[in-house]
């Protein structure tokens, strides 16, 4: 096993009866990178990241998230990832304390942890003087800055994020990728599942699925010229319009 | 360990800031006792009656002296003929009109047979059946007063005997059939709908992506709502015995016993709903429509299952509710103890086990 990676499949395949969701898909994501999962609506995204987290066991292949195998130790892989949803996923009756604290539990630190990690954190977001807001109260671009620092309060090795940035205006997209370069500078991985082509340029490789397979897995930069276009939206246009399923 | 309490925490919190929806889950039950207690002792006590006397002799006119004398009948009217039996009625204020025949005492002291009639206002047959059954029981009583005992051959009327509830006190079968309902509501609908606002949120895959032990999920889950509802039946047990003066006859370890078999079973149930659906609405309507219902109608404590087409009683049997019903009033009110209802709290166990079963494995599978 290559320590470099933190994610490697192989021929992963995931069926639900005469239909592949995913279909064979092979690649290594390196430790610390950014790596980008493109893909139109039902390409197969959203079943990959699954898998990979531990929600849903392949069908066929191999793959290890973090250095452990996904069949075997998906107790492990969660105690090392952590995982942000389009939807965010923080209680909007909760203080922005208590949702802090809430997950930081939950991902199994102890009080002490807790309160290390939670003031680190409320520092940074410069979220100090909201501590007892209840997150419904926050403007949007907060909680989705919120919800991907609790998503990574306990260090994982690395961070599954599903379209994080659905509904969110330009600014506040540009803002979280500043987060999430942060994140990438310290070491932890980002996996991240998007459908924003301008997003896809951020990331250091994309792999972009069509109809449950990778069709193309590169640079941003080499993709596009490999495909002899200056847009990643031209290069996912290229690609998607293959699809036969959609 | 510490992942549990944050989690048991966090549901408190839920449930105590969403403060409108514990006051409807507290406030039904209280406002439905309270509700009950007070409208039963405007029907039932002083209910306005005429009289209609052909005989007016001196045991005609004792009996209407009793029923007067009674806290349950006012007689407001004295009517002159038959005719004016309907239009008093019609205009609604008096619910029933007793018609003595001429020659009353007579009959009953030389023909050992006398006989009354009862002219009731139909449009709420429960009432009117209560009515009926209380001057049945104050004409017995007068019966006995008058004629003393071993004048038993002269009858006015002979009524059944009622056991445990001779008054015919309908907050006896209505407070036990409040709990089954309110629990049952509590436990399922609330269980079933907080997880599935979880999935709808979207907070659900992140906690499934967690740490966190499935298991560890659903007890912190359920625990704070087995609580709630165990503090809901306390208020209610509270309530019944100070308000409505409804005795607890039987031993109160017994009833919360019986009662956490149920909630437990309730729980499973919200659970096994809450893994149907990804829509509040959805859970809420099917906890409703095919909880609520079969509750209300089949455990029997609004109509009687007895008088139900066999199809029907048999069905009954498959709602928990019913042996739940059976066994707190068994409880409660006949005062009975463990050994007289050891076979509805097998059957609640059964259910209960069988509900805890089905949502584990169905929690399980979910994340394949």
């Amino acid at each position: 096993m290559n320590g470099q990676n933190s994610i490697m499949t192989e021929g992963l395949t995931k069926r639900f009866g005469d239909f592949t969701a995913v279909d064979a898909i092979s690649f290594q994501v390196i430790k610390g990178e950014i790596f980008g999962f493109l893909g139109a609506n039902g390409a197969g995204k959203t079943t990959a990241i699954r898998m990979l987290c531990g929600l849903s066991i392949p069908t066929e292949g191999h793959a290890t998230v973090a250095g452990f195998d996904v069949y075997k130790s998906a107790e492990q892989i969660k105690r090392n990832i952590g995982y942000m949803s389009q939807k965010f996923s923080l209680y909007d009756d909760l203080t922005v304390w208590e949702n802090i604290q809430f997950y930081a539990a939950i991902y199994g630190l102890d009080k002490k942890a807790i309160k290390l990690a939670g003031d680190k954190l409320l520092d940074r977001l410069g979220l100090r003087n909201e501590i007892n807001t209840m997150v419904s109260e926050l403007p949007l671009g907060w909680k989705q800055k919120l919800a991907f620092s609790i998503a990574i309060i306990h260090q994982p090795e690395i961070v599954f994020m599903d379209e994080p940035t659905g509904g969110v205006d330009p600014l506040t997209r540009r803002q979280f990728w500043l987060m999430i370069y942060e994140a990438s500078a310290v070491g932890i991985t980002v996996f991240v599942t998007t459908h924003y082509m301008d997003e896809a340029e951020y990331c250091d490789r994309v792999a972009i699925m069509v109809d449950g397979k990778i069709e193309a897995l590169d640079s941003p930069k080499n993709l596009k010229q490999q495909f002899h276009s200056d847009s990643m939206d031209d290069v996912f246009y290229q690609l998607a319009r293959k699809a036969v399923r959609s | 360990m510490q992942q549990f309490f944050a989690f048991v925490q966090k549901e408190v919190f839920h449930i105590l800031r969403d403060y409108r929806t514990l006051l409807i889950i507290i406030g039904i039950p209280i406002v439905q006792i309270l509700r009950f207690g007070f409208a039963l002792s405007n029907e039932v006590k002083n209910t306005k009656i005429g009289i209609l006397d052909y005989s007016s002799d001196y045991m005609s006119r004792s009996l209407v002296e009793q029923i007067e004398a009674s806290q349950y009948f006012e007689i407001v009217e004295f009517l002159e003929s038959t005719e004016a039996i309907a239009a008093t009625l019609r205009k609604g204020k008096t619910k029933m009109v007793m018609v003595i025949p001429a020659h009353f005492e007579d009959d009953l002291l030389h023909q050992n047979s006398a006989q009354l009639q009862l002219i009731t206002d139909g449009t709420n047959p429960n009432m009117a059946t209560t009515l009926i059954n209380y001057i049945s029981a104050i004409t017995m009583e007068f019966q006995g007063r008058t004629l003393g005992n071993n004048a038993m051959p002269l009858q006015i009327k002979v009524t059944n005997r009622m056991l445990y509830n001779p008054q015919l006190r309908a907050e006896f079968t209505f407070v036990p059939g409040v709990i089954a309902l309110v629990l049952m509501l509590v436990c399922t609908m609330m269980t079933a709908v907080s997880i599935v606002k979880e999935k709808e949120m979207g907070n659900m895959e992140t906690l499934l992506v967690s740490p966190m032990n499935p298991l560890a999920f659903i007890i912190s889950k359920a625990g704070p709502y087995l609580m709630l509802s165990l503090l809901i039946l306390t208020v209610i047990l509270w309530l019944s015995s100070a308000l409505l003066n409804v005795p607890i006859r039987g031993s109160l370890l017994l009833i919360y016993g019986v009662s956490m078999i149920f909630v437990l079973g309730a729980l499973g149930l919200g659970l096994v709903i809450s893994t149907l659906t990804d829509a509040q609405q959805t859970a809420m309507m099917i906890s409703l429509t095919g909880l609520m219902l079969p509750t209300m109608m089949f455990s029997g404590f609004m109509f009687p299952i007895e008088s139900m087409p066999v199809p029907l009683q048999l069905f009954s049997h498959l709602i928990p509710a019913k042996w739940y019903f059976y066994s707190i009033q068994a409880v409660m009110i006949k005062g009975l103890g463990v050994q007289h209802i050891w076979k509805e709290i097998l059957i609640l166990t059964v259910f209960t086990v069988v509900f805890l079963t089905i949502s584990f494995k169905k929690f399980k599978t979910r994340l394949a």
